[in-house]
């Protein structure tokens, strides 16, 4: 063992440069997505519904459309693009709500004792005893699908682990000093609650909200794809990859996009949020 | 009381204490219970319109309407209703389907030995590929063995499952034809054509959960590691791969357990993406082919089965802990 001492850090100085350069592709790609999703009007689209050439025309063809065409001839990179703007609507619009709302949920329950705090941990515990996909398919039969319908959804089924995590902070931070001496200063409840509290509660739930941006652009591509989520005409990644695996023997590339798509997205949101969480917990040993 | 030793009392006390901490425990888990299920019959009034009105279309005459609302109970008040269901679950009753007409608990009955096999298989061998990979990466941590390992699972962590199924699908059904691309044989009718059908599916879901599993165990155990009984059992002499299982795994493995009996329930609801592609007669497709007819009591009792059997496996694993980890035993 000893022989093999100085070996590991060589390698850990390699794995962490690599590292790097991954992290700032993820960050690259990410920005990429969002001025997409943004400028997604102004681009030199075809549009995402009408036909623009023969059915399943093949990627970089000489002929059709850049990125080809889908099942029934729609412009693959229009609706590719658009699927962007889709997807980050959904998964920032739901990851924003459940933000909102768990952390204010778990500042309350962690501030307030008795009744109010019990009854937010019960509801809690009710929201995450539901595996967040069954309760989106059980919603599906009372609610007409939709974006709106999933921003909503999604954001309030992922707000209980936020007020979870705020909760745990919550109660620490509640034992420091500062807190104390902000009451003895006649600070109000809602300025300890958001003016002290909040801002040193915020970084595990800012990790953990990278990562639930990750899990909702995946919960919503299952949803598409179940076709219990956007619904068509609207393209979404997910309901691309449900049309096309119908033609994997001819087309795979019908497929073969969307899934890049999904995966290089949500890759890069895990690449974030795995260096925000790491760079919190070496905060807190350092500290 | 009085005279008995000193000794004894603190045993005592330390008896009611957990009397008392089980039964905090168990109120917990009624109610959660009771609200979950609350939550599965409250599903209908969520509806815009009465279900009637719903499930039958706006082309129904408004006596059909009426009749359907009547016949399921809909027309009741919401604690009427769920206390009527309530108490028909517990005689074992959960209504009948509104398409089918056949018992709820029937169908579940049937549908529910599918997802359970693929369940447990797909548990079974993500863990059997994920605790040896894990404990040989973090052996020879940032080892090339370890980096490659650790890179894959990280890129197989952000691919959804229904990506990896039509992927497995391309390349096993449709390029080389080894495996049926849908359908199912029931283990009655033979292992070997269960399996041949099962193995895509349990595939996919397993190879979703495994990034999960190995990236906790894999960390877990070089935490374990660094402590000094593992270093004493090395200056002992003790082979690595000695020092490895019987002293290392055991001490790792306590988050890994909670994860995984915690995906053992996600994946009894997440299951419905393979059912579905694969056409399998799981629950969850149960639940899809009932989400557009409104089937009410069958999504009733599929979310209520799923819902409880999650918290149910979460709360043993609580209650569990002490068994595996002698440290939390109070």
């Amino acid at each position: 063992m000893a022989t093999a001492a100085p070996q590991p850090v060589v390698r850990a100085g390699a794995s962490l440069r690599s590292r790097r350069l991954v992290l700032v592709l993820a960050v690259g790609w990410i920005a990429a997505l969002v001025l997409l999703a943004l400028l997604a009007d102004v681009l030199p689209l075809p549009g995402t519904d009408k036909p623009v050439g023969a059915a399943r025309t093949p990627p970089f063809s000489a002929t059709g459309p850049w990125l080809g065409t889908d099942g029934i001839g729609r412009d693959m990179a229009s609706r590719l693009v658009f699927g962007v703007r889709i997807s980050m609507m959904v998964s920032l619009g739901a990851t924003a709500i459940a933000l909102v709302l768990g952390v204010v949920l778990g500042l309350l329950s962690a501030y307030l004792k008795g009744p109010i705090e019990a009854a937010i941990n019960i509801m809690t515990d009710v929201m995450l005893s539901f595996p967040p996909l069954l309760l989106l398919l059980a919603l599906a039969t009372v609610v007409r699908p939709g974006v709106g319908t999933l921003i909503v959804s999604l954001g309030l089924l992922f707000a209980p682990p936020f007020a979870r995590i705020t909760r745990a902070s919550a109660l620490v931070q509640l034992e420091r000093d500062y807190i104390t001496a902000a009451r003895s200063l006649g600070a109000g409840h809602l300025r300890i609650l958001f003016r002290e509290l909040l801002p040193n509660c915020i970084q595990p739930v800012i990790s953990y909200a990278v990562v639930v941006i990750a899990l909702v652009i995946v919960i919503e591509g299952s949803l598409s794809f179940l076709g219990v989520g956007v619904p068509p005409p609207a393209p979404s990644w997910g309901g691309m990859i449900a049309a096309g695996k119908e033609r994997l023997d001819g087309a795979p590339y019908l497929v073969v996009m969307p899934s890049l798509m999904i995966f290089l997205t949500v890759f890069a949101f895990n690449t974030v949020g795995d260096k925000l969480r790491r760079r919190a917990s070496h905060g807190r040993s350092d500290a | 009381m009085k005279p008995t030793s000193a000794a004894r009392a603190p045993a005592a006390s330390a008896v009611r204490l957990r009397v008392r901490r089980i039964a905090l425990r168990a109120a917990h888990l009624v109610s959660v219970l009771l609200l979950v299920t609350l939550a599965g019959a409250g599903l209908a009034s969520l509806l815009p319109g009465s279900p009637g009105e719903e499930i039958l279309g706006p082309a129904a005459s408004d006596e059909d309407i009426a009749t359907l609302n009547a016949r399921y109970g809909f027309d009741r008040p919401l604690p009427v209703q769920y206390l009527h269901w309530l108490g028909n679950a517990l005689t074992g009753n959960l209504g009948v389907s509104i398409q089918t007409d056949q018992p709820v608990t029937e169908i579940l009955a049937q549908r529910l030995p599918v997802t359970l096999e693929l369940t447990v298989l797909a548990l079974a061998l993500s863990l059997l590929v994920a605790v040896p990979l894990a404990v040989y990466a973090a052996s020879r941590e940032n080892g090339a063995f370890d980096r490659v390992v650790s890179g894959c699972a990280s890129a197989l962590m952000s691919v959804p499952v229904f990506v990896l199924g039509v992927l497995l699908v391309y390349v096993l059904a449709v390029l080389t034809r080894w495996f049926p691309v849908t359908g199912w044989v029931p283990l009655s009718q033979g292992l070997a054509a269960n399996l041949h059908y099962a193995f895509m599916p349990v595939l996919a879901l397993s190879l979703g959960e495994f990034p999960a599993f190995y990236r906790l165990l894999r960390s877990d155990v070089i935490a374990t590691l660094k402590e000094d009984f593992v270093q004493t059992a090395t200056v002992r002499g003790l082979p690595r791969r000695y020092i490895l299982l019987r002293h290392v795994l055991r001490p790792s493995s306590f988050s890994l357990v909670t994860v995984a009996a915690v995906a053992f329930g996600r994946l009894l609801a997440g299951s419905v993406v393979v059912e579905s592609l694969f056409a399998l007669p799981g629950l969850g497709n149960l639940m899809l082919q009932s989400v557009p007819a409104k089937d009410l009591p069958v999504i009733q009792g599929v979310v209520v089965l799923v819902a409880s059997a999650y918290v149910l496996i979460n709360a043993l694993v609580d209650a569990g802990y002490g068994l595996l980890d002698p440290r939390v035993r109070a």
